[in-house]
């Protein structure tokens, strides 16, 4: 029993119940709160990450009871991954969210700090019940965040994306009571023992409630068929939550990622590597899709939103194919496109703010204020996200493209992947070529200033692509472990041996 | 009681689904609602169907598994919250678009596209 595995999850709860109470209070105080929340997650995640890097599974049973009776928290390398890059990304978007985007709203704190505890919850739980819990914790405070600011343009976006995620949560039940009903079990590390003895018609059954459960991931994760209602929804949020979505993504990869190598992993029998032949091939559609959209985008908004879809794509297809080296390739690029595309949303809010009536939309207009900055930063962004060195987004390209072994497969991933990384190229050149040169004679007249604390926010998440490249030994170190950890099933399964609490007496 | 049972479930999802397809959010709303109750009634089912029993172990020769009531009281409390702020968004959509179409007002967003051009 580790306690320190409750405090991501705990940390932003109390600070976002404080949130709740204090909606009248000065902006100034609840700010200050907030963004100590944040940080303080920002520290805890990296005790956590330390803590995690000996390799050993550290578990917390809630109140006492033992696996698989009770719920438990489980923290490997991956979930320890995934909380410092939330961590890390919510804090920039938090301090960008201080220049002014937290206004208008009283509960905007509330929500963004809920928003964190879900996605902690998601990846720290090991019951496949209580995913579904975190699913809809930070969904709902996600309907919030998506609906914050004014106008109502995000209207109709929001109806769609919650009538769909509504829908995905009734399939997720609906496989959740699938898997149940055969194998009595929803904790992780049991269905993992329980799964591989399941035979005959109860495989089948199985096999459904896998494969529903992968179509719901694959909805939260934006894979093609399921991708439609994420350009929309994530271009009309406001920067920093658009920022903070950039994660949203990540957690339907993250589950496909602990439930299908640790369940369906290579030795659960009959089921073994279920449905990663289907994942394979939507991957590299998904990914020549977004590039397709991204062709066709005419604002730089929905150009982020579609680069989104072209990372969950570049993505998946090394995770289909499931080798330890694959695997931590896209662990290393997920880090690096997550934080890319979140900078990415919260430059085209900067840019937008210094152009007047134009927006960010990708047209002509007369030239915006601190162009040689925002440029920079959008240079920066679009190198790193296309995939050209020197930026992060390149090595992470290049473990993936390094990680197939020769066969048809590496020719389609690497065909689909330089392909669409060249049309990705075409299309930043594109947007910023004429947003920030081809202007026309006149001047911005409703320009806001360049507040102080959104330049270094968008700046900073911009600079982290830098950040990871100067740590990339040992970041590549920590994927590589990373990735022979998810793929030793065994030892996730003693888990179920974790001592309780006056055992021993 | 299998097959009724089964009806029912069959029943309800199969019109929430086309209730879903709906264009009006109102359908919709009500779509996803007889959706929820389907799909709680299927997971109630996951833990097998017995009348009379008791969900404590050692009470009796069989029991019912009462892991998934747990399940179904928990989906409930989710459902019923996700589905007011279903309703909610509806509402505001209505009162933004004066129309209740699920993409908005239509004729109302030709009008601003021409108005813009």
């Amino acid at each position: 029993m580790n306690h320190w595995l409750t405090a991501p999850v705990l940390i932003p709860l109390l600070g976002g119940i404080l949130q709740t109470f204090m909606g009248y209070a000065p902006i100034a105080l609840r700010r200050t709160l907030a963004l100590a929340t944040t940080v303080l997650l920002v520290a805890t995640s990296m005790v956590l990450l330390t803590m995690a890097d000996d390799g050993s599974y550290r578990a917390y049973a809630f109140g006492n009871w033992q696996p698989p009776f009770g719920i438990v928290l489980v923290l490997d390398r991956l979930a320890a991954f995934m909380l410092v890059m939330t961590s890390v990304l919510a804090l920039l978007a938090h301090i960008f969210s201080l220049g002014g985007a937290d206004e208008g709203n009283r509960q905007f704190h509330t929500l963004f700090l809920f928003q964190l505890m879900g996605l902690n919850i998601a990846f720290l739980t090991g019951d496949l019940f209580n995913l579904f819990v975190a699913f809809e914790v930070l969904l709902i405070a996600s309907y919030g965040l998506l609906m914050h600011g004014g106008g109502t343009v995000r209207t109709v976006p929001g109806l769609h994306y919650v009538v769909l995620n509504l829908v995905g949560s009734s399939l997720f039940l609906i496989s959740v009571g699938m898997i149940y009903s055969v194998t009595g079990t929803l904790n992780m590390a049991d269905l993992a023992v329980k799964v591989p003895q399941v035979t005959g018609e109860n495989a089948l059954l199985v096999k459904a409630g896998g494969m529903m459960l992968l179509v719901v991931f694959a909805l939260k994760a934006a894979v093609l068929p399921l991708c439609f209602w994420l350009p929309k929804a994530y271009a009309s949020a406001t920067a920093p939550v658009a920022a903070l979505f950039a994660i949203m993504t990540k957690v339907g990869i993250y589950a496909i990622i602990r439930v299908y190598f640790l369940v369906f992993g290579d030795d659960a029998g009959e089921l073994a590597n279920l449905g990663m032949d289907w994942l394979f091939p939507l991957a590299l559609i998904t990914l020549a899709m977004g590039v397709m959209g991204a062709l066709g985008a005419d604002n730089l908004k929905s150009l982020t939103a579609w680069q989104v879809i072209i990372s969950v794509g570049t993505l998946l297809a090394p995770i289909a194919l499931g080798s330890a080296e694959s695997l931590s390739a896209a662990l290393f690029y997920m880090l690096s496109t997550t934080w890319i595309v979140a900078g990415l949303f919260l430059v085209a809010d900067l840019v937008a703010s210094q152009r007047g009536s134009a927006g960010d939309r990708i047209i002509t207009a007369p030239m915006m204020r601190h162009r040689t900055f925002l440029s920079v930063l959008f240079m920066i962004g679009a190198v790193a996200a296309a995939g050209l060195p020197p930026f992060s987004g390149f090595f992470g390209k290049l473990l993936i493209l390094m990680s197939v072994e020769p066969g048809p497969q590496m020719a389609w991933l690497w065909g689909t992947i330089l392909v669409g990384g060249f049309l990705t190229l075409v299309a930043y050149s594109r947007a910023g070529s004429i947003v920030f040169w081809r202007t026309v004679d006149g001047h911005v007249e409703t320009a806001r200033p360049l507040k102080g604390t959104t330049a270094v926010a968008a700046g900073a998440m911009i600079a982290l692509t830098v950040v990871i490249v100067a740590m990339a030994g040992p970041i590549n170190r920590y994927t590589e472990d990373t990735a022979a950890q998810i793929l030793d099933t065994s030892a996730y399964i003693d888990i179920l041996q974790t001592p309780m609490v006056g055992e021993d007496d | 009681m299998e097959l009724v049972f089964a009806l029912v479930i069959g029943a309800l999802t199969a019109s929430g689904v086309y209730l879903l397809l709906r264009a009006r959010t109102f359908p919709v709303v009500v779509g996803l609602t007889l959706l929820s109750y389907g799909v709680n009634l299927f997971l109630f089912a996951s833990g097998r169907l017995a009348t009379g029993q008791q969900p404590i172990l050692g009470s009796s020769a069989s029991y019912a598994d009462p892991l998934p009531q747990a399940l179904v009281l928990t989906a409930i409390v989710i459902g019923f919250a996700m589905t007011a702020f279903v309703v909610v968004l509806s509402l505001r959509n209505l009162a933004d678009n004066q129309d209740d179409h699920v993409d908005g007002n239509r004729k109302q967003d030709e009008d601003s596209e021409e108005a813009k051009q």
